[in-house]
């Protein structure tokens, strides 16, 4: 099993989302992490979609994309030349004890506290996706309340864009 | 010119070629139907009993003359009720636009009265589906829907229509009738690869499917066949693609198919599949069927391409120009060791079937009816089933000179397909059809008897009756330990009142030569007419694959209890 990160641009109109997301459950793929967003033609949305599986349902999963009229490009990003970048907000207890385990873990990971109180302390952290894991493994003990991550961005290095490639 | 939205779906529908519509009308689609009684001499609307019925004929329609069929339904339960036929037009890759109304778009979202989301529900049965919700782009919308459904692998495209939509105004210009896509040629890679695989072959087999019959490519897999030596068998879906009676046709294969089709397949070293998608129940458990076994396969959907199966190359593109270009540069070879395989698989099957004929104790079996069908049915009759035994029987024995003249739900297997679709074959061919149907199937839609009859469509339904759910019972005889739960029907239905009710003319029949008379007179006769004919409860679909077995669990004969 690998992961694949495939770029999808469709184009921006109500009720895409839900036709890419009907053909998942359809097709029973199963997706690790979908982001959506405009990008800078207003015509298009880019949708970053991470799954796991061989290749033949790498194959599946963008032949099965391509047939879908709002879908103008399918493209699985190529690891070698791809910047991927996750968002995190994670929420954990702020205690006397924690405390300095979390602001030097904040530190070394080049991570933002965002907000603070007595009790709680919010955490900003971007980076690849593995950096987001191991941050939370080192948080986990320190006593999580609450986490959410947007799921992986990506784009790939060069002069190369989706709109102009063929 | 300025037209209102129903007055623009209309005059669309007639610029795109559109001669007939099936249909019910309703709340929000009234404004349609006002346009549909104003231009009644430019376009035929055939009202069903139901709309289900409606969504069926325009798929039969679509079938059996390769147009897109067209079926306009009102919003809520007209539309849900249009959903089985969606599933079945796109599990078999049929051509429809379906029309349905909704509510004002300032209605919608409230539950308002017949609202509902019917671009949500359709989403994953159609090809594509839209909501339109504003005037001024219903035009350009029609136009890409029936683009859509015609293009490449064809299938189903919904258009919702809020009723406001349908009363305002836009300008309309009349355009051509829209071309499908262009569909993309093979890569000459695939298509060397193709041919070298095949020079290597010493069996190779040709397995064809309905992207053979949609695109209409028998001759051209004729001259390939006879240029490599092959031979040919289909999927149920590729039925009337190919005719039956040519020498190197060996028939259906799969679950039900022909013991020679099936046993050929399972002895070529290489198959070659053409618009087949190698469903579950043609190739029964996949991993055996791979076995020793390579794979070329052919099709205009990429996705179709090691979709169900690992195929060793796949050839994406138009289906006849692929074909073309690989016969170009296979190397022409008889090979003979494959005839004598094939002949003697051919002479096993003959033999099975001769002593099951010889075993039959029963006055009237299904493969007479099918046979005396055979004698007096034109090359250019349409027959369309239902699903179950009697489908089975039809596939197996039914002879096909012309395409697209056996039309049945295949991929979803659809009970009660087949009375609409006789309907829309009839209004499309403008000659008589044929549905051969089962008392489980008929059952289930037999409302559209009235539809059949109120236009004097030259239908003939031949019903088999065995009074029981014969194909689930035949698995429950088989693997269930002969419990019959809810198999034996038991009613008491009487057949020859029902027709007389409906109008059709009706004839009951338990021997081979009163169904002969029976068939020969509602084949010359005027409108629609129901034979009953009266068929053992025991008797099998056979050979049988088991589920999820594979051909050396082929069971070929019955073992006749007392």
């Amino acid at each position: 099993m690998s992961k694949f990160v495939i770029a999808v641009l469709v184009d921006n109109k109500p009720g895409v989302l839900m036709r890419v997301t009907s053909m998942f459950t359809r097709r029973a793929f199963n997706i690790d992490a979908l982001t959506v967003s405009t990008i800078e033609d207003p015509n298009y949305s880019r949708i970053t979609i991470t799954i796991s599986g061989d290749e033949n349902t790498k194959d599946q999963f963008v032949s099965q994309m391509k047939k879908l009229y709002n879908v103008k490009k399918v493209k699985v990003l190529d690891d070698d030349v791809t910047v991927k970048r996750e968002l995190m907000l994670i929420k954990v207890k702020n205690s006397p004890e924690t405390r300095p385990d979390i602001m030097a873990a904040a530190e070394i990971y080049r991570a933002k506290i965002i907000d603070y109180s007595t009790d709680v302390m919010s955490v900003e952290l971007t980076g690849e996706p593995t950096k987001l894991d191991a941050f939370i493994k080192i948080m986990m003990p320190l006593g999580i309340l609450e986490m959410c991550r947007t799921g992986i961005v990506a784009i790939e290095r060069g002069t190369d864009t989706m709109i102009n490639q063929e | 010119m300025k037209l209102t939205g129903s007055q623009i779906v209309i005059e669309t529908l007639i610029e795109q070629g559109v001669t007939d519509v099936f249909g019910y009308p309703g709340g929000q689609v009234l404004n349609i139907y006002d346009e549909l009684y104003k231009a009644q001499d430019r376009i035929n609307h055939v009202l069903t009993a139901h709309e289900q019925g409606a969504s069926h004929a325009a798929d039969g329609y679509a079938r059996s003359t390769g147009k897109v069929g067209v079926v306009i339904a009102t919003s809520g339960p007209g539309a849900t009720n249009l959903v089985t036929g969606i599933a079945t037009a796109m599990l078999d890759s049929v051509p429809m636009v379906a029309i349905t109304g909704n509510v004002p778009n300032a209605l919608i979202g409230r539950d308002s009265f017949q609202e509902i989301d019917i671009t949500g529900i359709t989403l994953p049965i159609t090809k594509h589906n839209y909501f339109v919700s504003d005037v001024n782009e219903l035009a350009e919308t029609i136009r890409e829907a029936f683009k859509i459904a015609k293009s490449g692998r064809p299938g189903p495209v919904l258009i919702d229509i809020p009723k406001d939509v349908q009363i305002a105004s836009a300008e309309y210009e009349k355009a051509e009738v829209v071309k499908a896509f262009t569909d993309k040629k093979a890569k000459d890679k695939c298509i060397e690869q193709a041919a070298a695989l095949i020079n290597e072959s010493k069996r190779p087999y040709i397995y064809i499917g309905g992207g053979v019959l949609g695109r209409d490519i028998a001759p051209d897999v004729m001259t390939f066949a006879e240029k490599i030596g092959g031979y040919i068998g289909c999927t149920f879906m590729g039925l009337s693609a190919f005719p039956s009676d040519h020498e190197r046709f060996l028939g259906m294969q799969g679950m039900h198919g022909h013991y020679a089709s099936s046993m050929a397949n399972k002895e070529a070293d290489l198959v070659i599949g053409i618009g087949v998608r190698f469903s579950d129940r043609a190739t029964g458990n996949t991993a055996k069927y791979v076995k020793n076994t390579q794979f070329i396969q052919l099709d205009v959907d990429s996705s179709e391409l090691g979709k169900n199966i690992k195929v060793d190359v796949g050839v994406h593109g138009d289906l006849k120009d692929s074909l073309e270009r690989i016969c170009a540069l296979v190397k022409k070879d008889e090979r003979p060791g494959w005839k004598e395989i094939v002949e003697s698989l051919q002479a096993e099957e003959k033999a099975i079937a001769q002593k099951a004929e010889e075993a039959t104790a029963v006055p009237l079996t299904p493969k007479q009816v099918m046979d005396i069908i055979n004698d007096i049915k034109l090359d250019s009759t349409v027959v369309a089933t239902d699903v179950g035994q009697h489908q089975m029987w039809a596939a197996q024995y039914l002879k096909f000179r012309k395409n697209r003249t056996f039309i049945s739900s295949g991929g979803l297997g659809t009970m009660g397909y087949g009375l609409g679709a006789a309907i829309g074959a009839a209004v499309g061919s403008k000659e008589r059809a044929i549905l051969v149907t089962g008392d489980g199937s008929f059952g289930m839609n037999l409302n559209e008897l009235a539809t059949a009859v109120s236009y004097n469509l030259p239908v003939t339904i031949v019903l088999l009756n065995n009074g029981v759910l014969g194909m689930v019972r035949q698995w429950q005889t088989l693997f269930y330990g002969e419990r019959y739960s809810n198999t034996v029907l038991g009613r008491k239905t009487d057949f020859m009142k029902l027709a007389d009710a409906f109008g059709a003319k009706g004839y009951r029949v338990a021997t081979p030569e009163a169904f002969r008379a029976a068939f020969s007179e509602a084949s010359e006769s005027e409108g629609t007419c129901l034979i009953e004919v009266l068929i053992d409860k025991d008797e099998f679909v056979l050979p049988m694959l088991p589920p999820g077995g594979s051909i050396d669990d082929i069971i070929v004969a019955k073992e006749r209890g007392e």
